[in-house]
């Protein structure tokens, strides 16, 4: 569909940023309290034990890769949560109806899915201070498009398995069985230098680590993976995730007979 | 100027069901136009396609001269759509409902909030606009899914059964309300399952039946080919004092003092007056039995099917 309709694209994102401001307590509060423990069981109990991770106290460490998985959590559940009850309640069909292009349906659900993911980041790095003396920034423009490309691909994510879900179920599998694994395999609470030979080469196949490593970079100036070649990954997985969600909406899959 | 025009319009789903056989329909600019049928005739798929929910299989489809395939931004933006089920998320407030509606017809949030407070006034919903939609009465809830289809302004306003479930009394104001609109310029197609609604409110119809159109006429006209009607007569207890007797007709008495008769529109309802003045009976109500349209919709579709299944014996 031809032409840009940027006040539908705001209204969407509105419609979005009003949804998640609404539920608060279900999606605000819970990842505030989730990486609380994580800080003080990982950080502060176990973590005085580890003693330095990558030549840095083990909970500064940890804070930027806590940040990156409610970041990767929160993104992705907003906008699979959110699309697939518009499909559920087929409130979806008050914008197919309506001269919006695919495009900016993306544009609009992945919008909101990113303010969500930042709202986040910066509630958990609050969180952080309170348990590392001093948050440093290496780089900042690489920490805010690893923050924001990241965001934006698990959005495209979280609106792909939306598109093909059923039930309510069915956009739990992914977070559950997929996420959760790879994100903490991703290098949240170790340097995956710490793996044995083959398991490095291994770890270098999940996207999460090249995320976790270039917000890690962005925070402490350490990575395990060369920050161009994580960049440029982010940059490639986000291409094909819009590239995908594209096809699918605009062949209707899902949402139109 | 036409609002609608489909040239052979096919849908065939998915598991091979085929809900359209390439069907012809017109709907003038300024019409109020019902499209009737039984359940699983097409009614939905086919406004499905024109409001592009529903991918076609084959055929064509302009609103106001806009096609369907080659301009279809254009296209949307002439259509309201009021469809069958509840389709807004129940938690938003009414306001929110219809005012991102209209921003997903590109109207400015400031313009939209000005309208939502025009038509949400006119449907009655202005007092409950900060309500969640989930908390509202089935009757409300249809008259918002009107409101939100309005907002963006559109020429061609297309309702799917509006009135179904909903009481006489809101049905009447609702139906009040489409006249008013189809008066200043809205053109209107209605499908509805109340025959009576159609008949009181629309001057054209299209009756489809298994995917095809089997007539498409004016109201006046299709009402004009029924032969028989069917009346009730109440008789004063007083008056009959013996067994009634109808020469010429055929009548049954269906309570003690309840007549059926049926007449033919030729023969009019004088010889049936003037037998009962005859026998001293005095008529103190009449009414028409049935739904004329009814009466004529269920004959077309039996005749339709009829003919369907003789051909298939061919």
């Amino acid at each position: 569909m031809s032409g840009f309709n940027s006040i539908a694209l705001k209204t969407i994102w509105i419609k979005e940023c009003t949804r998640f401001l609404r539920i608060w307590v279900q999606t605000l509060v819970p990842p505030a309290i989730t990486m609380t423990l994580y800080f003080i069981i990982f950080g502060s109990i176990v973590g005085t034990r580890i003693g330095e991770m990558g030549g840095r106290p083990y909970m500064e460490f940890i804070v930027p890769g806590l940040i990156m998985m409610s970041v990767i959590t929160n993104s992705y559940s907003n906008v699979a949560s959110s699309f697939f009850s518009a499909k559920f309640q087929r409130n979806i069909e008050e914008m197919l109806v309506a001269p919006v292009s695919t495009a900016v349906i993306i544009a609009g659900y992945v919008g909101g899915g990113v303010a969500r993911a930042l709202l986040v980041a910066v509630i958990v790095t609050l969180v952080s201070l309170l348990f590392v003396d001093n948050v440093q920034l290496h780089h900042g423009l690489i920490l805010v498009l690893t923050v924001i490309l990241t965001s934006t691909l698990f959005s495209l994510a979280g609106l792909i398995n939306a598109v093909f879900a059923k039930t309510f179920d069915d956009i739990s599998i992914v977070p559950t069985f997929v996420l959760t694994p790879l994100t903490y395999l991703g290098g949240v609470f170790f340097s995956i230098s710490l793996l044995p030979g083959i398991w490095q080469t291994v770890a270098q196949a999940n996207p999460i680590v090249y995320m976790v490593n270039a917000f890690r970079y962005g925070f402490l100036g350490i990575s395990d993976v060369d920050v161009g070649v994580a960049m440029t990954v982010i940059v490639l997985f986000n291409l094909a995730f819009f590239v995908i969600a594209y096809q699918l909406l605009q062949r209707g899959v899902g949402i139109r007979s | 100027m036409k609002a609608l025009s489909i040239r052979g319009l096919r849908k065939v789903y998915k598991g091979g069901l085929e809900a359209l056989k390439g069907i012809d329909l017109d709907v003038n600019q300024g019409d109020f136009f019902a499209l009737l049928g039984p359940n699983g005739a097409g009614k939905s798929t086919t406004i499905g396609i024109i409001s592009s929910l529903v991918n076609k299989t084959a055929g064509s489809v302009s609103v106001f001269g806009y096609d369907l395939d080659t301009q279809l931004v254009e296209l949307k933006r002439q259509i309201g759509l009021v469809p069958q089920e509840f389709n807004f998320n129940q938690f938003e407030t009414v306001q929110q409902i219809v005012v991102n509606q209209a921003g997903y017809y590109g109207v400015p949030r400031d313009v939209a909030k000005q309208r939502s407070q025009q038509y949400l006034t006119q449907l009655g919903l202005w007092e409950k606009r900060n309500s969640p939609a989930r908390t509202l009465s089935g009757g409300m809830k249809r008259r918002l899914m009107i409101a939100r289809a309005l907002l963006h302004e559109p020429k061609l306003l297309i309702l799917d059964e509006p009135t179904a479930g909903v009481d006489i009394e809101l049905r009447r104001s609702m139906w009040d309300y489409l006249e008013q609109i189809n008066k200043q310029g809205i053109t209107i197609i209605l499908t509805t399952h109340y025959l009576e609604e159609a008949e009181s409110l629309c001057r054209n119809i299209a009756i489809i039946d298994r995917g095809a159109i089997i007539e498409n006429t004016s109201i006046k006209r299709l009402l004009a080919t029924l032969n028989m009607e069917t009346f009730v007569f109440d008789l004063d207890p007083n008056t009959v004092k013996n067994a009634v007797t109808l020469q010429g007709f055929q009548w049954r008495q269906v309570e003690e003092h309840t007549l059926e008769v049926e007449v033919e529109k030729s023969k009019g309802l004088n010889s049936v007056f003037e037998q009962l003045s005859q026998q001293q009976i005095q008529v103190l109500s009449m009414r028409n039995k049935a739904n004329r349209l009814e009466e004529l919709f269920v004959n077309l579709v039996e005749q339709g099917r009829q003919s369907g299944s003789k051909a298939g014996a061919k």
